[in-house]
């Protein structure tokens, strides 16, 4: 048996029935870690001895019958712009190179404490701010589908390393569709929840108002299985909601006859690759023979939806890098003559170009007259489009879309073209500027590239989006261990 | 934007850009911008922002005193420290 | 000094009206920070109260701190304000090596509190000094530089929670400016939501000032001055450069908006280096703050359970205890020797007489030592028992003054002093014929003087007697055996 090959689920079940030891479920996906990671770079920081010595104590805990966490055994991978206590947290950036956070995020305490086993740090776009991860400080994660492209971003080494059999679960973050494009390209299942579902303490910040934390999984019941550990409310995130907790595993596998779905005309119209809306529509009509109703609706500001979310993005990306000038942590340049050199040297010098290029969109708009009158009216359209959704919802209970408007791209090809890239998270923003819960799961395959079906639902309504997807990838067959091509 | 314009905004968020970041920045920040007026087509004076998606009824916590770091995990990312201090060397203000 | 003072002769005494208008940040004494749980103390090892919210360490989130938000609120109440009923958080961007996130939380519009005042007694009479808005805000940590010139950083500060105060420029002078301060640290003090401390920098205040010339309607450029670290500075300060724009006018010339940095050496104020005041603060909605709805019935009870104001204990004190005016405005103006009064009043009969000591005594020497009433060795019931000495004769007045001043060095008890020392007074008074007797006898010169009109011998006579019983002697008793003696004779 080869254990990388399971599913998180179906490790579980083998220690907890001692099949397997955590141990040698641990060192087996290090072993192909150690294998394959050198050319695929998905991972910063590989944390071996951690992980061994959390799966002997999971290993001790079976032996002495103890009941086991729910992740009992389990390889994750950690995007790496949440903070890991006493393990180094780089966000990617040269920035942050050395810092030791001396505080684990909420979600990792949770995931330790349902004995989930954290192999390491995965690679991203530097301080989750761009779509491809090749904006990462240490270098591209590629594509384990087809070397010579993206996993996408800015969560591309979870993607991978899920993808690759590196991990069986892994966590990501989500603020413009950093959790469903790279999920998309990388053919598995990418789950964005609800804004104030999961505690963001720990999440290093990009945008405070559109961030979350996400998970990825082979498949949807994996992605779920990681998403319940980490919802819920948490004294230290002040902005996540005490909402009444569901058990998603338990409801997964309901009928989803005459479920209401809802396809957005002005997405459908948008342009987007042929192959994509093919598979897309073709993921409509699958639906309609599982017994749902699929039926076009209008979003009327979704042509506005775009330039609401980067009016908010960089604005307040401009505010949450304001900490970063080697002070108190992070990197400091080494020759300064005064304090404005301390700073301008340190962050010119310790962070990539794209953040820094929204660092001064956002410093733009945040300092001139023009800029805050259009930061001021960003948010109220953010009203009107969360209308829309609210208004949708009233009668549907999903909203189909792709997740992304084209293919994974190859690597070096979006530097050509910088606007183009910001294009592929089109139908990924709205769920961000309106707080609502959406989750990409495979779609098939155009041409042997991977196709992401994003399913969109109300806020907190993770359950709708969650049978849907588990409900099409079972009959798509995709469920379940797929190795893809 | 002008050249002018950037270079006051670098210098509020602290950057310093090449010539040709500068002109890349110019280049992508104008098209962004054509988008963003698109804005102006819609009414929304009476329409209040969203700014909080999250409203709750106790928003605060109470005044209890909790264990703080450890001042050697305070200073352990310090680039400089010296007798328990963030250390920043001599500069001219 | 005042203008006005130099040139009593100038026709136009108000030639020149002063405009000032204060911005007072204000340290709340709440247990822990404005949005973390560490501790807020003053004092400590550096970096000792610090977590990763007020470090500002990447991924931690801002936990508003009910307590801060309510003294902020009583602040605002007890300075007559109106209290907004939504409250939200934004983000003032600024670099600089004491503020970790690069921002202060702070509030944008929308403060906390608006549109109150507080009374000052003027020249004039009494005014009402406006205040515009009070808003809750973040305070940042503290930066040394060492003799090398380095910055040296502590971030116990950072995060402590702060009012900010800005008045109308309804300000005319120095002394209004300081009396204005005194009230307002006495009206916080009162209600127990902070310290006040300038020397330990719980209170800080700026200031704004400029100049009208009351016959053209020119003005000069506001001027900012920073670097008051005390209420007699304020003044001063105020005073030097008022002066300073007044001679500018004069010449024809105006002042630059500008910050300047008060110099208490040389008690001048100098322009600051650098680059100027035109900090462009970037201002941003903090949106992990969810916002605050403050309801009606939360802000009834805040005020009901306010404390006793200083002007309406005044008028209470004048009411109850028939004091006037004055007295009862000395009294109140601490809390701490409002109620030391109060308890030793309770314990005695007579409020004017307790009044008397606290005024005199008490209070001179608490301001020659520039101690609190709280740093007394004694409490009232000493002050009490001091007072019940005197009024049942067992010492006289002086003997009284005495012991209070070995009260106010050591902390014992009076009947304690008075009998280590011996200071019983002597009201036996065949005790005392004897003494006047012999007195009498030594300074018979005297007692000619006295007979053939001379007051003042009488006088020296008594005082030979106090001498002899060394000061002992009942004053009252002495008196009049020395008249009965020389009337013998």
């Amino acid at each position: 048996m080869d254990i990388t090959r399971l599913t998180a689920e179906e490790i579980r079940e083998k220690i907890e029935k001692k099949e397997v030891s955590a141990l040698e479920v641990t060192r087996a996906h290090l072993d192909r870690i150690r294998e394959i990671d050198g050319d695929l770079n998905a991972f910063i920081t590989i944390t071996e001895e951690e992980a061994l010595e959390a799966a002997k104590r999971v290993d001790q805990k079976v032996k002495n019958g103890e009941k086991l966490g729910k992740l009992a055994g389990i390889p994750v991978g950690v995007k790496d712009n949440i903070v890991t206590k006493a393990i180094r947290t780089t966000a990617g950036s040269k920035m942050l190179e050395n810092f030791i956070p001396p505080y684990d995020a909420t979600v990792i305490k949770r995931i330790k404490e349902e004995d989930g086993i954290i192999l390491g740090k995965t690679n991203l776009d530097e301080f989750a701010g761009s779509y491809s991860t090749e904006s990462s400080y240490f270098g591209p994660t590629k594509n384990p589908i087809d070397k010579e492209r993206v996993p996408g971003g800015s969560s591309g080494g979870s993607t991978a390393a899920v993808r690759a059999h590196e991990v069986a679960l892994a966590l990501g973050s989500d603020t413009g569709g950093s959790n469903r494009q790279p999920a998309s390209y990388c053919g598995i299942v990418g789950i964005k929840p609800s804004y104030g579902l999961v505690s963001r303490y720990g999440l290093i910040p990009l945008s405070n108002s559109l961030d979350v934390v996400g998970t990825f999984g082979r498949n949807v019941k994996d992605a779920t299985l990681l998403l319940d550990v980490i919802a819920g409310s948490d004294i230290n995130d002040p902005s996540a909601m005490e909402v009444e907790r569901v058990n998603y595993l338990e409801s997964l596998q309901a009928d989803i006859k005459g479920m209401r779905i809802a396809l957005p005309g002005e997405y459908m119209n948008m342009p987007m690759d042929s192959r994509v809306k093919e598979k897309v529509l073709e993921a409509a009509r699958l639906f309609e023979k599982l017994g749902a109703k699929v039926e076009e609706v209008s979003l009327p500001h979704a042509k506005y939806a775009w330039a609401t979310y980067y009016l908010i993005v960089v604005s307040e990306i401009s505010s949450a890098m304001a900490k970063y000038g080697g002070v108190g942590y992070g990197y400091r340049t080494e020759d300064y003559e005064t304090l404005d050199e301390l700073y301008i040297k340190s962050r010119t010098e310790g962070l990539g170009e794209e953040i820094k290029r929204s660092i001064m969109a956002g410093t733009y708009i945040l300092s001139s007259q023009e800029g805050k009158k259009y930061y001021e009216k960003a948010f109220r359209v953010r009203a009107l489009i969360k209308e829309d959704f609210d208004r949708v919802f009233e009668t549907y209970d999903v909203i189909l879309s792709p997740t992304t408007p084209n293919l994974p791209f190859k690597l070096g090809e979006s530097v050509k073209n910088p606007t183009e890239m910001y294009g592929s998270g089109i139908f990924n923003i709205p769920a961000n500027v309106a707080g609502l819960c959406a989750i990409s799961v495979p779609c098939g395959y155009a041409d042997g590239l991977p196709v992401g079906l994003q399913i969109m639902g109300d806020r907190f309504k993770e359950i709708n989006i969650l049978k849907a997807a588990y409900a099409f990838e079972a009959e798509l067959s995709l469920g379940g261990e797929h190795s893809g091509i | 934007m002008t050249r002018e314009e950037v270079l006051q905004v670098a210098d509020m968020c602290k950057l310093s850009l090449s010539e040709e970041e500068i002109n890349i920045f110019m280049g992508m920040f104008t098209g962004v911008m054509e988008q963003v007026k698109e804005l102006d087509e819609l009414d929304t004076e009476n329409v209040e922002p969203l700014y909080f998606l999250n409203i709750k009824d106790k928003p605060y916590r109470e005044d209890v005193v909790e264990e703080s770091l450890d001042r050697e995990e305070v200073l352990k990312n310090a680039p400089e420290e010296e007798y328990g201090y963030f250390k920043v060397k001599k500069v001219m203000e | 000094m005042p203008l006005k003072q130099n040139y009593p002769w100038e026709v136009n005494i108000v030639a020149y009206k002063t405009i000032v208008g204060l911005e007072i940040h204000v340290e709340l004494l709440t247990k822990t920070k404005m949005f973390c749980h560490c501790k807020n103390e003053f004092g400590g090892d550096a970096n000792t109260h610090c977590c990763p919210i007020c470090l500002g360490l990447p991924g931690a989130l801002p936990k508003l701190n009910k307590e801060a938000l309510e003294y902020g609120i009583k602040a605002g109440l007890a300075l007559n304000c109106q209290i907004a009923d939504r409250v939200k958080m934004d983000r003032k961007h600024y670099f600089y090596p004491d503020l970790t996130k690069g921002y202060q939380i702070s509030q944008d519009d929308n403060p906390l509190c608006s549109k109150g005042y507080l009374e000052i007694e003027s020249e004039e009479g009494p005014k009402k000094i406006g205040i515009q808005r009070i808003h809750i805000e973040e305070d940042t940590g503290k930066s040394i530089h060492t003799e090398a010139g380095d910055t040296l950083v502590d971030y116990n500060r950072a995060g402590v929670p702060l009012i900010e105060i800005v008045t109308a420029p309804d300000i005319n002078s120095g002394e209004e400016a300081r009396m204005f301060l005194e009230n307002l640290k006495n009206t916080l003090k009162y209600i127990e939501v902070s310290d006040c401390k300038m020397e330990e920098g719980s209170l800080r205040c700026d200031v704004n000032i400029n100049v009208v010339d009351t016959e053209t309607g020119k003005r000069t450029n506001i001027t900012e001055l920073k670097n008051l670290n005390s209420f007699k500075a304020v003044a001063t300060a105020i005073e030097y450069e008022e002066n300073r724009h007044i001679s500018l006018l004069k010449e024809g010339k105006n002042t630059i908006k500008e910050t300047r940095r008060w110099n208490d050496v040389e008690n001048v104020t100098v322009a600051m280096r650098g680059k100027g005041t035109t900090d462009n603060y970037r201002y941003a909605v903090d949106v992990d703050i969810p916002p605050v709805t403050i309801k009606e019935a939360w802000i009834d009870e805040i005020r009901a359970n306010l404390p006793e104001l200083p002007h309406a204990k005044k008028e209470r004190f004048m009411r109850e205890y028939d004091l006037p005016e004055y007295d009862a405005g000395v009294l109140t103006q601490s809390k701490e020797l409002s109620i030391f009064f109060e308890e030793t009043v309770k314990l005695c009969d007579d409020a004017k007489q307790v009044s008397n000591w606290i005024m005199g005594d008490v209070l001179r020497r608490l301001n020659d030592e520039g101690i609190e009433v709280g740093d007394l060795k004694f409490g009232p019931e000493d002050l009490a028992a001091l007072l019940k000495l005197i009024n049942d004769d067992k010492i006289s007045n002086n003997i009284g003054k005495k012991v209070l001043r070995e009260m106010f060095e050591t902390g014992k008890k009076p009947e304690d002093i008075v009998k280590e020392k011996g200071w019983i007074q002597i009201s036996d008074e065949d005790e005392l014929k004897q003494i006047v007797g012999k007195v009498l006898e030594e300074n018979q010169q005297s007692v000619i003087d006295y007979k053939n009109g001379k007051d003042r011998a009488l006088g020296f006579i008594i005082g030979q007697v106090m001498k002899a019983t060394r000061g002992k002697a009942n004053p009252q008793i002495v008196n009049k055996l020395v008249l009965e003696a020389i009337e013998e004779k």
